[in-house]
């Protein structure tokens, strides 16, 4: 124990005697949260559109202003020709072009029917759909407005409930995610390098000479970079109640106690990282740069699991962060208790417990 | 059936009678066809030896001769390939946690932390092996005083000259009082003055019964020590005391003694 | 030799890999109904909604609170409530209700689900217009605008075509920028770094030399990228790989200009890592990448304007799908080139100041 406590000393001298590094540590996770819960949201709003009209009348000016005073679009240029089309894209001054055929109130108030044809930049295509749904609605909502006072006797119209999050706010859906990936990376990258270091000063011939246990050099490390994680899981939290207005709609317990697990997960990451590396270099690559793609993509943080190809399903079951996002959503969005996330605490537990056995199994005891 | 002996840890034993006496003294360290083979090379060949409790033995050789991996077995680095070592009475294949809490090591990297302060290095490494609070203060303070560092008390490591950080390393490592304590090129890159000074660090723990284990390429050094080994390609050619040496090999000084044994090597130096 | 595995298992790893984990595309949205009125008309409703490939009918449950409890154990992930006297009211000429309620945790799991249901009630709801109204009545006097829609530059709305050149722009920001300012901070931290600065070489040369390795890596590396988009996605660039291959160069510049700048002020290794982690996770998540940059407050738009990332990922995009020449990228030629004055202005001068 008297060993324990005086390594997890020197522990703390290490990282409270680099103020600079410590100040990164703090300050990053905030500003990310911050920049990331206010500048992302998934929702379509202000999105140029450019219109091509052959005539102006009062049915095409109608529908083109419902489609400009929507918040979802804004109209920044009328053109004239089918050949505009293709510059207007090119130059990025709008991802989506309305073409109203020729005649087209004529067609409508003659024929009964008349036709609008919609051209979305589909580089990104789940812009492009969402653009061409909301244009679709625009115009089914102006029909109905056609039909004046006779409402169709045989409209269904579904009431639709948005549980959890009835208004969508962006911050909802991204500070689970945010949390999930920047504790995972600063976790990691911190702890990776903790007993590389001591191999590559030399100082672990020491430390393996001496009567010090692995199991405590591995406890000893990750102690205060607990403490420091606990205090940034602190500060997100703060922020997102109160800055961010992502109120803890759960148990706030249980989403500590799921926070405290997964930050262990995470620090036992980095400890294993830096059982296997035997250079600074590589366990900071490794944990910075190589767990950082994988943990944005694959942890249903953005991109939705159960879409994707059943290999990389599998490759998800194995990041920390996609049973923490699970988590955190279940517990603070959705006002669940512990007992809802009972399958997440299990598999972070599993992976603490495998995590700290093989950097044990790993952590060579003699020099060879 | 562990052999622990006793030892008398105030009788400061040591200098010419010492030899005579060999057959009646504890044996710190006994190697016995030690062998460590990496792959078909083997670094270490067959070496038999014993030293004495309160012996300076000098362990020398030419680079990659071997003695660092033979220390590093004796230290439990590193596993025999087969051979048999046993170090304060404990062997060091079967029973290396027993043996690491009765030695002190100190390496050829400069190895104390650079960013803690000197009592705080002293503080941690007592802590390690086991001493108490009490026991480290007061320990601290006496160490502080004999080597003239209460100045230095709450420097950085990182910000002493080389020659300090070596006698706190050497301190460092003596201070859980080891039965045994190896020093791997302790005093590279100082002046002969700063390595004369060392070496009364080192005399002052024989005194106190510690028994001292030294590998070194600087010959001065050898003269220092009572006994001395040279290995040659992994095998120990020549054991016995500098004076003993030099008349066996007619050589003026140890230097000599040396040139004579390392030029049998074939070994390509790594 | 660890470095090198890795600067060439990294992109061909990436690039393999990651295109295929991007993807809003949503099928088998579990739905969880509630069919209060059992009759035929709600069956056949089901029947659509099932039969249409997005949904997959995971229970039918007598109330809401149980559909609800299979919401929060995530069984389900929308929620179709079908009321009494649905079809009666219908035939009755009284319009009908349908009550939809969708776990809106995953924002865009939720609403795209939303609207898919939306769209095949909608459907479903012409069908029985048309079925109900005989085509002489009232139908005929209701003026329809019928709606085609054209998706440009990725037709089938491929995600890969999306992905592909955004991971190509991560991966040549990491190795041309990151590595090279992460590499040199450890060789200060090392201390071969004094060895350098004794010598008689000069810093520019030293700094150049450290340099080029990583834009020549860069072009190989760039190269791989446009081999494997073509091999494995069938993605070959509408334009000129000669546009791609001089803004590559341009982009190089800029990022390695920005690694030199976080290597003038970072002094440890660790400390590197963090700041090139945190610029790194700020290019991507404000490029636009995964949430539209219009939909962004306008300080948001500000930095996203100085995202140096940002707009190669939209020359990598246009030069790709759109087939643009440099011309028609002045304006993101201009600003990369801005940023890479800047950027190597700021590390020269930050370098002195340094030494």
């Amino acid at each position: 124990m008297k060993q324990l406590l005086s390594f997890i000393r020197k522990e703390f001298h290490h990282i409270l005697r680099d103020r600079t590094t410590m100040m990164i540590l703090i300050l990053m996770p905030i500003i990310q949260i911050i920049l990331f819960g206010f500048a992302l949201t998934t929702e379509v709003k202000n999105t140029k559109v450019a219109v091509l009209a052959t005539t102006d009348d009062e049915v095409t000016n109608r529908i083109i202003e419902k489609i400009n005073s929507s918040s979802y679009f804004d109209v920044v240029a009328n053109i004239h020709s089918n050949d505009e089309i293709q510059a207007i894209f090119r130059d990025a001054k709008a991802k989506l072009v309305i073409v109203f055929e020729d005649h087209f109130s004529e067609n409508l108030r003659h024929n009964g029917k008349a036709h609008i044809q919609l051209i979305a930049d589909a580089t990104d295509p789940n812009a492009a759909t969402s653009f061409t749904f909301y244009v679709s609605n625009i115009i089914a909502s102006y029909q109905q407005e056609l039909m004046g006072t006779t409402k169709n006797p045989y409209q269904i119209t579904p009431e639709v409930k948005m549980l959890y999050n009835p208004q969508m706010v962006g911050a909802f859906n991204f500070v689970p995610g945010v949390l999930g990936m920047i504790m995972l990376l600063i976790c990691a990258m911190m702890t990776s390098i903790a007993i590389v270091r001591e191999k590559e000063m030399g100082t672990m011939e020491i430390l393996l000479v001496s009567p010090m246990k692995p199991i405590y050099t591995i406890l000893s490390k990750i102690t205060p970079y607990f403490v420091l994680s606990a205090f940034n899981f602190a500060t997100i939290m703060l922020l997102s109640v109160f800055v961010l207005k992502v109120p803890v709609a759960g148990s706030f317990l249980s989403l500590v106690f799921v926070s405290l697990l997964y930050i262990f997960v995470s620090l036992a990451l980095g400890l294993l990282i830096s059982t296997l590396t035997s250079s600074q270099l590589a366990a900071m690559l490794i944990s910075g740069m190589g767990l950082m793609i994988p943990v944005m993509l694959l942890s249903g943080m953005i991109f939705p699991i159960e879409n994707m190809p059943v290999i990389l399903q599998w490759i998800s079951d194995i990041v920390p962060a996609r049973w923490y996002i699970s988590a955190v959503k279940t517990i603070m969005i959705q006002g669940l208790g512990i007992s809802s996330v009972l399958k997440e605490v299990a598999v972070l537990s599993f992976m603490s417990i495998v995590l700290v056995t093989v950097s044990l199994k790993k952590f060579k005891v003699r020099l060879e | 059936m562990k052999l622990i002996f006793f030892t008398c840890q105030n009788s400061p034993f040591r200098g010419l009678g010492g030899r005579d006496t060999i057959n009646n003294m504890e044996k710190v360290i006994v190697a016995e066809s030690l062998t460590k083979r990496f792959g078909h090379f083997t670094a270490v060949d067959h070496i038999s030896f014993e030293v004495e409790k309160g012996e300076i033995f000098g362990f020398l050789g030419a680079n990659g001769a071997g003695k660092t991996t033979a220390m590093r077995m004796l230290c439990g680095l590193s596993k025999q390939t087969s051979g048999k070592g046993v170090v304060a009475g404990f062997d060091i294949a079967s029973q290396p946690e027993l043996v690491k809490r009765n030695i002190g090591y100190m390496s050829q990297k400069f190895s104390l932390y650079g960013d803690l302060k000197v009592w705080e290095n002293i503080e941690l490494f007592g802590g390690i092996y086991g001493m108490t609070d009490e026991q480290i203060k007061l320990k601290t303070d006496e160490l502080m005083i004999k080597l003239n560092f209460e100045e230095e008390r709450n420097k950085l490591v990182s910000s002493l000259p080389l020659g300090f950080k070596q006698k706190l390393a050497f301190s460092v490592a003596i201070f859980h009082n080891p039965r045994v304590v190896f020093l791997d090129e302790p005093t590279g890159g100082v002046d002969p003055i700063t390595r004369r000074k060392f070496w009364e660090l080192i005399y002052d723990a024989t005194a106190h019964g510690i028994t001292v284990f030294v590998t070194t390429h600087y010959m001065d050094e050898a003269e220092y020590c009572d006994r001395v080994s040279i290995m040659v390609d992994g095998r120990i050619e020549a054991l016995d005391s500098p004076a003993n040496l030099k008349k066996q090999y007619q050589a003026k000084n140890m230097d000599e003694v040396f040139q004579q044994l390392a030029r049998k090597a074939k070994r390509v130096d790594s | 030799m660890f470095l090198p595995k890795m600067i060439f298992m990294f992109p061909i790893m990436v690039l393999m890999v990651f295109p295929w984990a991007a993807s809003y595309e949503i099928k088998n949205l579990n739905l969880s109904v509630v069919d209060n009125d059992h009759s035929p008309y709600s069956q056949q409703l089901i029947q659509k909604i099932t039969s249409s490939g997005y949904f997959k009918l995971t229970d039918i449950s007598s109330n809401y609170e149980t559909a609800l409890k299979s919401i929060e154990s995530k069984q389900a992930d929308i929620i179709l409530e079908i009321p009494s006297n649905f079809e009666k009211n219908l035939i009755n000429k009284q319009g009908g209700k349908l009550m939809i309620s969708a776990n809106a945790v995953n924002g865009m799991k939720g609403g795209i689900g939303m609207t898919y249901l939306n769209s095949i009630i909608a459907d479903y709801n012409q069908g029985i217009m048309e079925e109900m109204q005989p085509a002489t009545s009232s139908i005929s006097t209701i003026p329809t605008i019928q709606l085609d829609t054209q998706y440009r530059f990725n037709q089938h709305l491929n995600y890969r075509v999306f992905m592909v050149p955004a991971l190509m722009v991560m991966i040549l920001t990491l190795i041309c920028g990151f590595l090279p300012a992460v590499s040199i901070v450890f060789e200060k931290e090392l201390g071969t770094m004094e060895q350098i600065n004794v010598s008689p070489v000069p810093k520019i040369i030293f700094i150049l030399a450290k340099l080029i390795p990583f834009w020549i890596i860069g072009f190989i590396v760039i190269t791989i990228g446009f081999t494997i988009a073509w091999l494995v996605y069938g993605l070959v660039p509408a334009g000129l790989f000669s546009t791609l291959y001089l803004f590559t160069a341009i982009y190089i510049l800029t990022v390695s200009g920005l690694g030199l700048v976080i290597s003038n002020y970072a002094s440890t290794l660790q400390q590197a890592m963090f700041i090139v982690f945190f610029f790194m996770l700020l290019f991507i998540m404000l490029s636009g990448l995964y949430t539209p940059i219009d939909s962004m407050p306008e300080w948001a738009k500000w930095l996203a304007a100085f995202n140096p990332l940002k707009h190669f990922m939209v020359v990598l995009r246009s030069v790709y799908l759109k087939g643009s020449n440099p011309i028609q990228l002045i304006n993101e030629m201009l600003a990369l080139l801005g940023f890479a004055l800047f950027f190597n202005t700021w590390a020269v001068l930050s370098y002195r100041k340094s030494s």
